[in-house]
């Protein structure tokens, strides 16, 4: 079972799975529109929908690094760019939708809106920091910039996860369950890799005997 | 800053002038239209039994000359995109949840500062008065907007009845709540019952309108039934529904989205394209069924009826 599973990881057809499942909610939405059931207010729905679907993925990239190493599942990498860039594709879409129906594609009208308004402010900022990390996802950047400064500019999605969620929970009314839940998330992903930090850098104390780089 | 205090409604205000030298026929009047309604509702129920469900009955109605020309808004889109947080938040919730809002046996209380509390049965208020069919425009604070063909008559047509007394200043709504009939209100950040409230003198204006249906029909469970305020020129929260209490009293009411958020819901809530929310601007609108926003108008348009009502006062402060 376990074997079976890090056989179809590692192998050809689970990107193209990947890649499938993770175009199934923009499917889903065309056919919706397509239907003409795109609710009373189809432009909010959008927005709605993009917006909600760009911090699951988010969400989806920040958990492979726990589940491959908290399942063992050391395949589980070679999803992370693609999740990463979905991201990036919802969040363009949810720009779009407030570039186009909400400031008629009115680009100076959008940057005083975008300066005016704190949850437009915190949600741009967070599309914008994601522009650099899609541009540099190929293998070609990790080697130009080197491993360390690319994986340092990588881990700004830490700070585009925050942002994301607070740009939901300054929007919302009264009813902050839903960013809440996506807060807690975030916590959790974020707050495992503190732990993991901290253990880290007590380990060398723990374990003084052990020898250096064993890898 | 110089903020002119509203002007103190007199009794004679408030009481048409005729009404008023008459008061003493008129309550003759009352004391005989009571007997008679009295009567009369025992003839009727032999006649017809007393309807069991509001909802989806037909009404008949006069026309009003509060109708603005503009495109109705869908009849699809006002019942399956509700604010009626007590059925939860998301706006297709209302349309589900609500299907099973018992509103048979309603009454309203109409109590406080006035001569002569009473308790109207939905019966009595749908015969209070001519049903008048309004087309208004309706803005929510989040920046949408209808048209909606509501029925009704002005709530003052009711306030009168009562005769508010000189001290009465302002108007307390109360929504129906349950918390069995309505479990999806949990975690929903609001207080309930909702309350709303309006100044007296804006309650007496003929624009705000007591509403006991829409389109033709007696209202939908998730549009407020069966009777609701409907107060145009103000944000959509101001327009409370499924109303179970009007008391008139010398104090400012509390308001639910003021009490959740001082700061972003006034307790005036006139829409004011100049007043933007904190978080978002209020100069455009969508009207539900486009796509692009359009310009948001002073008062939502009925700047010439209302704007009057707040002459002198600094409207970014009292927002």
């Amino acid at each position: 079972m376990r074997a079976s599973l890090r056989k179809f990881l590692a192998g050809k057809w689970a990107k193209a799975f990947v890649f499938a499942v993770s175009l199934i909610p923009v499917i889903r939405i065309a056919w919706r529109a397509y239907r003409g059931d795109l609710t009373a207010n189809p432009v909010e729905f959008l927005q709605h929908q993009t917006g909600d679907w760009t911090l699951r993925f988010l969400i989806f990239t920040l958990c492979i690094t726990p589940f491959r190493k908290l399942l063992d599942l050391p395949e589980l990498i070679r999803f992370r760019r693609m999740l990463g860039l979905f991201a990036f594709f919802y969040v363009s879409l949810h720009f779009l939708t407030y570039l186009g129906p909400d400031q008629s594609f009115n680009f100076a009208g959008m940057l005083k809106d975008v300066a005016k308004r704190p949850f437009i402010t915190v949600g741009f900022a967070a599309f914008v920091l994601l522009i650099p990390l899609a541009l540099t996802s190929t293998a070609g950047w990790v080697r130009r910039l080197g491993g360390k400064r690319w994986q340092l500019l990588h881990r700004s999605i830490y700070i585009c996860a925050c942002l994301g969620v607070i740009h939901y929970y300054w929007l919302v009314k009264s009813d902050i369950r839903k960013p809440v839940f996506y807060g807690a998330l975030v916590g959790i992903l974020l707050g495992w890799r503190l732990l993991n930090w901290l253990i880290k850098r007590k380990a060398p104390v723990v374990a003084q005997s052990a020898p250096l780089r064993v890898s | 800053m110089l903020i002119k205090k509203p002007a103190g409604l007199t009794y004679a205000d408030i009481t048409p002038k005729n009404i008023y030298f008459n008061r003493r026929n008129f309550l003759r009047g009352l004391g005989i239209a009571g007997a008679a309604a009295v009567v009369g509702e025992r003839f009727a129920s032999i006649l017809s039994p007393s309807t069991n469900v509001y909802a989806g009955t037909k009404l008949t109605t006069v026309k009003s000359a509060y109708a603005v020309d503009e495109k109705i808004s869908s009849y699809n889109d006002v019942t399956h995109y509700n604010n009626f947080y007590e059925f939860g938040t998301d706006k297709a919730d209302p349309a589900k949840n609500a299907q099973k809002f018992h509103t048979s046996q309603w009454s309203v209380s109409v109590e406080g500062d006035v001569k002569t509390p009473r308790k109207f049965s939905m019966d009595e208020i749908l015969q209070l008065a001519p049903l008048e069919e309004r087309i208004y425009r309706h803005r929510c604070v989040e920046r949408w907007s209808i048209v909606v063909p509501w029925i009704g008559y002005s709530l003052s047509t009711i306030l009168k009845l009562v005769e508010p007394l000189p001290k009465a200043k302002y108007v307390a709504f109360q929504s129906f709540y349950d918390p069995h009939e309505m479990p999806e209100s949990r975690g929903t950040g609001l207080d309930y019952p909702y309350v709303e409230g309006l100044r007296l003198d804006e309650a007496m204006h003929p624009l705000a309108l007591l509403c006991v249906g829409m389109y033709g029909e007696t209202l939908p469970n998730q549009d407020g039934a069966p009777v609701r305020m409907v107060i145009p020129w103000k944000y959509g929260y101001k327009s409370i529904k499924s109303i179970v209490k009007i008391k008139l009293q010398s104090s400012e009411p509390p308001t639910t989205w003021n009490r959740q958020s001082s700061y972003e819901y006034g307790f005036y809530s006139n829409v004011n394209p100049n007043v933007d929310h904190p978080r978002w601007s209020q100069a455009t609108e969508r009207r539900l069924g486009e796509i692009f926003m359009h310009k948001t108008l002073m008062f939502n348009g009925y700047a010439d009826q209302v704007a009057s009502l707040y002459a002198g006062m600094d409207l970014k402060k009292f927002h």
